[in-house]
């Protein structure tokens, strides 16, 4: 795939484990002095880099926000929780290129003006966390005691920027209401800028190439590169870095694809929406492209489904797992989830009730904005792909009990 | 400037009531937890809303003027 030089996972192989800080320097050069580092906002904004958590807010405009507070000091929490299921790209930058990542906190702590750096990272990524803890350890005189690694706890909802910063603050990883956001009061009582590793990372290279080195990196009207996340029944799954606007279907070539029958596919993760194989083949990995097209990029999932599986099993399954990862503190999400993954797995085992279908179609619309954290917004969202991805074999399943394969369901006992 | 009702949706238990007190902005859900059908409140249902706020078990409710903060918006 094409490439443009240098990107986030250029450099020795994954295998070979973390670069050292004298690789790191010696392929990439210095960090801009400490004074040039307030400019960097501007930068960041030229740049038109997005967020890579899954939200897509442009970088530069929040660190402006956080850098234009009223008064005291921030903190800089950069988000390695990863709990989507079907994403590794930040552990695998964590792990294997863990000085970018510190590079791009260190940056951000410049620019805006903090004196703290949370490193948050899922405590189920074990070689992320020890690759990051020696990393700052080799780096204690550029630290000293401004960064410190918190282990976040295992959880899809944990990585919620509200939860993030509760968890710091309280060990306690639920969401909190809004306002106040993170960059208006968060770790400590103080302006908090929430960053994903990968976004931050992207900073540390913007900063030493330039805003236009990464803009001229896409294709077509797409700006930048990303790392994304490759599953289902190709050779070649896992984690590898694309210009932004690559169709998804040279993804999939890159990933080894021959000619398995593919059937659909997840973009965005648990959070995103699925696509027919043949509407998103030749559709560009570009966010902004995406969103009008009413897909995510999200943080970057291409998640495969093969011909034979049913897609109403395929997102029953996911359904029932994002209604067990909410956290439990408001009525729509506790309640309409549960509802949501319910239903559809009924429908999906031949078990369904005569208006478990029409339900659906309701409640797939209540979801959004109807908790403290988009956690419903993201089942809604994937809900409804669903119904229209695969509203015949819905469909097939309330009406008929079967799926399109002709297999008879079993009502479940 | 307009006014918006919003709800903190933790501590909202879905007791109803603002329902029946503001019923031409509020809705129910199947779980009796609140569909606000538009966040904004025109004038003459202003004392309705300010009633339907005073009147929750558990001050979940909030009516505020104007504009929506200013920085980044709502993000996943
Ligand atoms: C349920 C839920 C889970 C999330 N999990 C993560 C996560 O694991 N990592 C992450 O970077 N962002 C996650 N986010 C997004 C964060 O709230 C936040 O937007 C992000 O960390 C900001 O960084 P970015 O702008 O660089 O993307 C999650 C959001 C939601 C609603
Ligand atoms: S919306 Fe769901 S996950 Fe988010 S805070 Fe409320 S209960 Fe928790
Ligand atoms: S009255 Fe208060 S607690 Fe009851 S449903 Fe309305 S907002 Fe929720």
């Amino acid at each position: 795939m094409l490439q443009r030089k240098p990107g986030l996972l250029d450099g020795p192989p994954f295998a070979a484990g973390a670069e050292s800080p004298a690789a790191h320097q010696g392929r990439l050069g210095l960090l801009p002095a400490r004074r040039d580092r307030l400019g960097l906002v501007a930068t960041l904004e030229a740049s038109g880099l997005q967020g890579r958590g899954g939200a897509g807010f442009p970088v530069g405009r929040k660190w402006r926000t956080v850098a234009e507070r009223a008064r005291g000091n921030a903190v800089v929490l950069a988000n390695g929780a990863e709990g989507e299921p079907l994403s590794a790209k930040d552990r695998t930058l964590m792990a294997a290129r863990p000085h970018l990542v510190l590079d791009g906190a260190l940056l951000a702590a410049d620019a805006v003006g903090a004196d703290r750096i949370v490193l948050y990272v899922g405590e189920e990524h074990h070689t992320a966390v020890a690759a990051l803890e020696r990393a700052l350890g080799e780096r204690r005189r550029e630290f000293g005691r401004r960064a410190r690694l918190v282990r976040a706890p295992v959880g899809y909802v944990s990585g919620e920027e509200t939860a993030a910063v509760h968890y710091v603050n309280e060990a306690d990883a639920r969401p909190t209401s809004t306002p106040p956001r993170p960059f208006q009061r968060g770790v400590d009582g103080r302006a908090t800028l929430v960053q994903n590793v990968e976004s931050l990372a992207l900073t540390a290279l913007i900063a030493r190439f330039g805003d236009d080195w990464y803009r001229t990196a896409g294709r077509g009207s797409a700006a930048g590169s990303a790392l994304v996340t490759v599953s289902g029944p190709v050779p070649y799954p896992g984690v590898r870095e694309i210009e932004l606007g690559t169709p998804v279907g040279e993804v999939a070539a890159a990933a080894g694809h021959l000619r398995e029958p593919l059937e659909a596919v997840l973009l965005g993760g648990y959070f995103g929406a699925w696509a027919p194989i043949e509407e998103a083949w030749h559709a560009a990995l570009d966010p902004a492209a995406m969103r009008a097209a009413g897909l995510a990029f999200g943080c970057g999932v291409v998640g495969f489904l093969p011909g034979e599986v049913c897609g109403v099993a395929a997102t029953a399954r996911i359904l029932r797992y994002m209604a067990a990862a909410s956290s439990g503190q408001c009525g729509p999400c506790v309640f309409g989830l549960a509802a949501v993954a319910e239903a559809t797995t009924r429908l999906a085992t031949g078990a369904a009730l005569p208006d478990d279908l029409d339900r659906l179609n309701r409640w797939c619309g209540q979801l959004a904005g109807r908790g403290a954290c988009r956690h419903p917004d993201g089942a809604g969202g994937l809900l409804q792909s669903a119904l229209r991805v695969f509203g015949a074999e819905f469909a097939a399943h309330q009406w008929h009990r079967r799926c399109k394969h002709g297999h008879l369901l079993r009502k479940a006992a | 400037m307009s006014e918006v009702i919003s709800v903190d949706r933790i501590r909202c238990d879905g007791h109803g009531l603002c329902a029946e007190l503001l019923p031409e902005l509020i809705d129910l859900d199947d779980w009796g937890y609140p569909l606000l059908r538009s966040g904004q409140v025109p004038h003459h249902l202003r004392d309705h809303a300010k009633r339907a706020v005073a009147a929750c078990p558990v001050q979940a409710l909030r009516l505020q003027t104007g504009v929506q903060a200013a920085g980044p918006s709502r993000r996943a």
